[in-house]
């Protein structure tokens, strides 16, 4: 591993809902501009570890580090603000706008212009806007969706919608993308584009943390991986690593499950 | 295409009083006016942000309130021996401290319940109505109770040159009236299309979303309240200087819920939908009074509004637009609005 700068560090982090224990003991780094994979068996706590890192959950114990800053007790939005920015599991999209307008709400953090500026409609809340719809045009053409930008988002098929969760989460500007199973329901050519377009985000400096079970593709990207079981990391290490891992395929590959 | 309707619709209504000569009729025109502001007010939270604010006439009432008391002066007793007095003031002082006046209101009631939402926004409302109505009924001192606030001034406006033009015709309330709702159509409208009104639309879809791309829902919501409430307070004080009389009875729930009706029927979330609405249930009255005993009237209003949402069911406005775009072969128009809240807790 080259020595880079920590961009953020899980420390010692538990969750338990009631008697439950989602994750237990967590540590690990991701360095400024790496891609780091975060895998694992369903149930393991891989969206649970989203849910603490971006603000949704506080953890039982332990706290989530951000380029120097303390996580703890801040609220999601706050930590949007930071540059750490997620997207979900389950698709989110705003179903009932356009791809486009979704992506102008996306840019909230880009066109915060005073309020009263905005109802006046001054010179310089126009200039705002017209460059956050060139911006949300630039997004759209750049997750492929030009022809889709006047459609509801709700009307979209599953990987499409997939893909404009993406863009809204690249519309607020990360400097850290969080991305929980992007590909899944997305087909194999869909696919290979999403790694190009991912590898495309990195080439642009931003830091990605990727929950993800397809494992040619984690295998491919990743520069790191973190494997976690029952709330546990069980391993750790560069792809090569983690595919010869005795405790790896026992627990997760060994089952038989590329799609546990 | 839209821009003519709402320019030919404000020319219809700026020439009813060159025509209209029945005071009764223009008088209940300008009442309904009134209240259409209100609607106005209530649809920026009910349809752009979702959030039900079930005490709204409270803050027309504030509004009522703070704009006589300014006009009128008082002098009323405080704990410990104190006294607040206060000479009358020029009305349209007391429209601008209105409008404050309840925006800071609103500014509270924000700050009390958009921390958890749902349900708590409307109980605290209604508490809210509910309180200010005690106040108001009780501080006898301050606001005569019962025996109601009388002989309001008419508003005066200062005429630089000419001394000032006092409101006091029907014409001139009238076209007060229309003047203050096409301010408060305009603000909403230029609100609702701007950068901010995308963060409470996102918010309304689909909250988890837009806290993660970095929206701000307490303040967010609370800027709407303040907004909302002022134009509900620039209503109640139109209301205080029109009828010039005013007691505790102006904040009955059954004010909010005409408010209510207008929106709902009319189509929340839909700019001219208030308006629409406003006047449907706003006139009802007028076309009943003939044929219904008032308490009855009330039983109408209910058949009226089942029989709109019956065949309208998103409210006139955005019902018939979709109607109309559909025909004309547009699909690029949303499916039923603020049902879809996306997913309420991130998986
Ligand atoms: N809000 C919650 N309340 C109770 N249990 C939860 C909650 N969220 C997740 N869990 C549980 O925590 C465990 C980890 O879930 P999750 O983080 O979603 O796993 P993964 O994303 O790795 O599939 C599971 O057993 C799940 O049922
Ligand atoms: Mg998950």
């Amino acid at each position: 591993m080259t020595a880079r700068s920590v961009a953020m560090t899980i420390d010692q982090v538990a969750v338990r809902f009631g008697g439950l224990v989602a994750i237990s003991d967590m540590s690990f780094t991701v360095g400024e501009g790496e891609i780091v994979s975060l895998i694992g068996p369903n149930g393991a706590g891989k969206t649970t570890a989203f849910n603490v890192m971006t603000g949704f959950l506080t953890p039982s114990a332990g706290h989530v580090t951000y380029q120097g800053t303390t996580l703890t007790g801040l609220k999601p939005h706050e930590i949007a603000d930071l540059g750490l920015i997620r997207t979900f599991q389950r698709t989110s999209v705003f179903p009932n706008d356009t791809v486009y307008d979704n992506l102008l709400i996306g840019l909230h953090r880009q066109g915060r212009v005073r309020l009263l500026d905005a109802i006046l409609g001054l010179p310089g809340a126009r200039a705002s806007e017209r460059k956050l719809r060139q911006r949300a045009s630039e997004l759209i053409e750049w997750v492929g969706l030009e022809r889709r930008a006047h459609d509801l988002a709700g009307s979209l098929s599953y990987g499409e919608q997939r893909l404009v969760g993406v863009a809204l989460a690249l519309a607020a500007e990360p400097s850290m993308l969080l991305l929980d199973e992007p590909v899944s329901g997305m087909n194999a050519s869909e696919t290979h584009r999403f790694v190009e377009l991912i590898r495309s985000i990195r080439d642009r400096g931003i830091t990605i943390l990727l929950v993800e079970h397809d494992m040619p593709m984690v295998m491919t990207v990743s520069d790191r991986i973190v494997v976690l079981n029952y709330g546990r990391i069980i391993a750790e290490g560069t792809p090569d690593v983690i595919r010869n891992d005795p405790a790896v395929i026992e627990a997760y590959l060994g089952h038989g499950a590329a799609r546990a | 295409m839209r821009i003519v309707v709402t320019i030919l619709a404000v020319a219809a209504l700026a020439s009813v009083p060159l025509w209209l000569r029945d005071p009764y009729l223009l008088n209940a025109l300008i009442t309904t006016g009134i209240f259409v502001i209100g609607a106005m007010s209530l649809n920026l939270l009910l349809g752009f942000t979702g959030q039900l604010s079930l005490g709204h006439i409270a803050f027309f009432g504030i509004g009522a309130y703070v704009s006589a008391l300014t006009s009128l002066g008082f002098d009323a007793g405080l704990p410990g021996g104190f006294r607040l007095v206060h000479t009358p003031w020029p009305p349209v002082v007391g429209f601008v401290l209105a409008i404050l006046a309840a925006g800071l209101c609103g500014y509270f009631v924000g700050l009390l319940s958009f921390r958890v939402r749902g349900a708590y926004f409307v109980i605290v409302t209604i508490s809210f109505a509910e309180v200010v109505r005690l106040v108001a009924l009780n501080w006898v001192e301050l606001t005569q109770g019962p025996l109601a606030l009388t002989n309001i001034p008419s508003i005066a406006l200062p005429l630089p040159g000419f001394g000032e033009l006092t409101l006091r015709t029907k014409m001139h309330n009238y076209y007060l009236v229309l003047v203050v709702a096409l301010i408060a159509y305009l603000l909403i409208a230029r609100l609702v299309r701007s950068h901010f009104g995308r963060a409470m639309r996102g918010l309304m879809e689909n909250e988890t979303l837009a806290v993660s791309v970095g929206i701000d829902v307490t303040r967010t919501l609370t800027i709407a309240a303040v907004i909302s409430a002022a134009i509900a307070g620039a209503a109640g004080s139109l209301y205080a200087h029109y009828i010039r009389i005013i007691d505790p009875e102006v904040f009955a729930f059954i004010n909010t819920v005409t408010m209510v009706i207008m929106v709902i029927s009319g189509g929340k979330g839909s700019l001219a939908g208030p308006v629409v609405g406003g006047l449907i249930f706003g006139l009802l009255p007028v076309a009943l009074r003939p044929v219904m005993a008032p308490e009855a009237q009330w039983i109408a209003y209910g058949g009226v509004l089942i029989a709109i949402l019956f065949v309208l069911p998103r409210g006139i406005v955005p019902s018939l637009a979709q109607r109309f775009a559909r025909r004309r072969g547009t699909t690029a128009l949303a499916p039923v609005a603020l049902t879809e809240t996306g997913a309420k807790e991130p998986a």
